[in-house]
């Protein structure tokens, strides 16, 4: 008995996978059925689902990119602390003193590639159709996701705390001062007015609740710091597990059921 | 930092060098093909031809002397640019790609034209100016964003060209075929390319981290305003929008409405044809729509926010120097400044002072009367008038609240490029504008 075998025969190995190598038509559909990671797809598919000239692979992609930016997000955040006193050190210390010192690039250039990746599968999407009856809800979602993948990287794009950041925040978020009604600087904030006192000025519109404070300081560090590692993550992994479980349930990636 | 143009190209020349010995390999292999398997001998040695020629120009690189854009047409290129130019050149662009399709979406054309963009990126790359801004670290996703969109939707033009045709003869589109519609075993087809795309990606990923620096300003200081100060980029045809319209619409609501209205499409597309598969033809209208807003607006006013926006958002052609004191004449005036002064040469109706709050309303209604009436008349009445012609039968199959939604979407998202037009001829400001609430449109 080759090693190989030993260690397929072993208890050990049968208590994780309990079937045969998925070398025969009935073990290959087993092994989609009982792996709790692959049940994530049909058993079969189209062939057209898996021509990457029809689909791009866009969506996979963008999931893989969002697995890649958790995993190299959890080893920051294991040198990165939120603070006006030490964020900027710590990203240089990233740059000049960590071992496997590439893990910030990973984060940054991943997490453009993932704005450009979930950009182009809206795109496939939208060219193929694919939005249209039964998906409208999977579309909806999907469009969700993407709003968030833009937040998240917004929201992350502060971090550094270098120039960059902070003037990049501040000409983002200086919008919200002109949002209608919410926005200190936007109409109908006057509509607010009770017995000739302001409710709505820079320390109490939507811009300040964003910020946490009337300009980007280390309220909005803390604002931001938790929203990208903590908030929006958990949204988007809740929409995600929907997006895949709809695509499963709307019969496939496109095309009328 | 500015470095001198002597410097700038020694310091390139090796990169270069490297990337025209990429671009010679991919068209050998390209020839290879052409002439193995599509058997055109004719295309396969114009392709070797150009391949020498790129050796040719990869040894002089090498040799420190990268060919440069001659600097007259680069002088050109930059006094021809402008907002003007740049929007409407790609508008023009996009349109003749549309029209002439089935000749573009040619795989040996569509290789072509990507040799050229490449061609006039490595000549641009000379340039110390042009490098100095798509060479920044943040900016080379942009560069790669470009050539994937365009690479894209050269792919989809190509088989919704073929589907199309198919359709003409009666055959079913491609991706409809018997062969298509057969399932295979997820296990191994699809699991293996998810774990070579995986590997792939990967890899790509750890190069470009080790090449590419992620860049690392100042610490950040709230009393030094950068110039330009740009948005993260994804946001920057938002911002470039800023220069069109108040930041409450720009920044808010036109926003909000770009996220409604795609979540809106799957309501409002009644068009049941072109479910799975590539084409044009048998979707033509919700075709349109969405290049419009995604290649024509949201695109290409990235890429202008992005490489052609320079200091105080002015414009800079792409071998300009971005110089910060370059001073641009703003005499925008308001539409009420046009009629009340211009054309009935008096004064703007201002209420007298001390006037209550109701008084001074009806100064800014009879001062901004005309503003109203276009804004009004485009959003309300435009609709019916369209339900009632050209979008007559739609009107039909949608009804009345789908076809409101539709007309609304589709009007705001016109009203950009109509007023960056009404801005270039009559520099107007402002349809409406009363700052008094914050109000302009």
């Amino acid at each position: 008995m080759s090693i190989g075998e030993t260690i397929r025969n072993s208890q050990a190995w049968k208590s994780v996978f309990r079937h045969p190598m998925p070398v025969d038509r009935r073990n290959r559909i087993v092994v989609v059925l009982t792996n709790f990671f692959l049940h994530l797809h049909p058993v079969s598919i189209k062939k057209q689902g898996i021509a990457l000239s029809y689909t791009w692979c866009m969506g996979g992609v963008t999931f893989f990119l969002f697995l890649v930016e958790t995993v190299t997000g959890v080893l920051l955040m294991f040198y990165y602390r939120p603070t006006l006193e030490w964020a900027f050190q710590d990203i240089t210390a990233l740059r000049d003193v960590a071992s496997l010192g590439i893990m910030r690039e990973l984060h940054r250039w991943a997490a453009h590639a993932m704005v450009i990746t979930v950009w182009l599968h809206m795109y496939r999407v939208f060219l193929t159709g694919s939005y249209k009856p039964p998906r409208e809800f999977n579309w909806v979602v999907g469009v969700i996701l993407l709003l968030l993948t833009l937040l998240l990287s917004f929201t992350g794009y502060l971090l550094p705390w270098d120039q960059l950041a902070i003037w990049a925040i501040t000409v983002g978020s200086n919008m919200a001062r002109a949002t209608p009604i919410l926005g200190h600087e936007g109409p109908g904030a006057k509509l607010l007015e009770i017995g000739g006192i302001n409710m709505i000025t820079n320390a109490s519109d939507a811009r300040f609740g964003l910020l946490g404070a009337r300009f980007v300081g280390e309220e909005t560090l803390n604002r931001f710091y938790v929203l990208h590692c903590i908030a929006i993550p958990l949204v988007v992994s809740l929409l995600l597990a929907i997006h895949f479980w709809r695509v499963r349930k709307d019969g496939g990636i496109s095309g009328p059921l | 930092m500015h470095v001198s143009p002597e410097a700038h190209l020694a310091n390139v020349a090796h990169g270069l060098g490297v990337f025209y010995i990429a671009l010679a390999l991919m068209n050998s292999i390209a020839a290879l093909y052409v002439w193995q398997r599509l058997k055109q001998t004719g295309t396969a040695i114009a392709l070797t031809a150009f391949v020498a020629l790129l050796a040719m120009v990869a040894a002089a690189a090498m040799g420190g002397m990268p060919p440069e854009m001659p600097a007259g047409v680069k002088a050109v290129i930059n006094n021809l640019s402008g907002p003007v130019t740049y929007t409407l050149g790609t508008t023009v662009l996009l349109v003749v790609l549309f029209v002439g399709r089935k000749f573009f979406s040619q795989p040996l054309v569509a290789w072509a034209m990507l040799n050229a963009s490449l061609v006039l990126m490595g000549l641009s790359m000379a340039d110390s100016n042009f490098f100095s801004i798509v060479g920044k670290p943040d900016n080379v996703p942009i560069v790669a964003m470009i050539f994937l969109v365009g690479y894209f939707t050269w792919l989809a033009t190509y088989r919704a060209v073929q589907n199309d045709e198919r359709d003409k003869q009666g055959l079913p589109p491609l991706e409809a075929m018997e062969d298509e519609k057969e399932k295979v075993l997820v296990w191994p087809d699809l699991v293996y390319t998810e774990l070579i795309c995986m590997v792939a990606l990967t890899a790509i990923l750890m190069i470009w981290a080790i090449l590419l620096q992620a860049p690392l300003e100042e610490p950040a200081s709230a009393v030094k305003t950068p110039n330009p100060s740009k948005a993260p980029w994804y946001f920057l045809g938002l911002q470039e929008m800023l220069v069109y319209y108040d930041p409450w619409w720009a920044g808010v609501v036109l926003p909000s409405m770009v996220i409604g209205g795609l979540i809106l499409i799957p309501f409002l597309d009644y068009n049941k044809k072109g479910n799975g598969y590539y084409t044009i033809a048998q979707r033509p209208f919700s075709y349109l729509v969405f290049q419009i807003g995604f290649l024509d607006l949201w695109i290409t006013l990235i890429v202008l926010g992005t490489f052609l926006r320079g200091p105080n958002w002015n414009f800079f052609g792409p071998y300009e120097f971005w110089d910060s004191h370059k001073v641009e004449a703003l005499n925008n005036i308001n539409l009420s400044d046009i009629f009340w002064i211009k054309v009935m040469g008096q004064g703007l109706p201002t209420a007298p002072t001390g006037a209550g709050a109701m008084m001074k309303l009806w100064y800014i209604l009879q001062r901004e009367w005309l503003g109203f009436v276009l804004v009004i008349g485009y959003l309300v009445a435009l609709p019916p008038l369209m339900a009632a012609t050209v979008f007559r039968s739609m009107f039909v199959k949608m009804g009345f609240i789908r076809y409101m939604l539709m007309s609304n979407l589709l009007l705001l998202m016109i009203a950009l490029p109509l007023k960056m037009v009404l801005r270039w001829s009559f520099n107007l400001k402002y349809i409406i504008s009363i700052p008094e609430y914050f109000l302009n449109f």
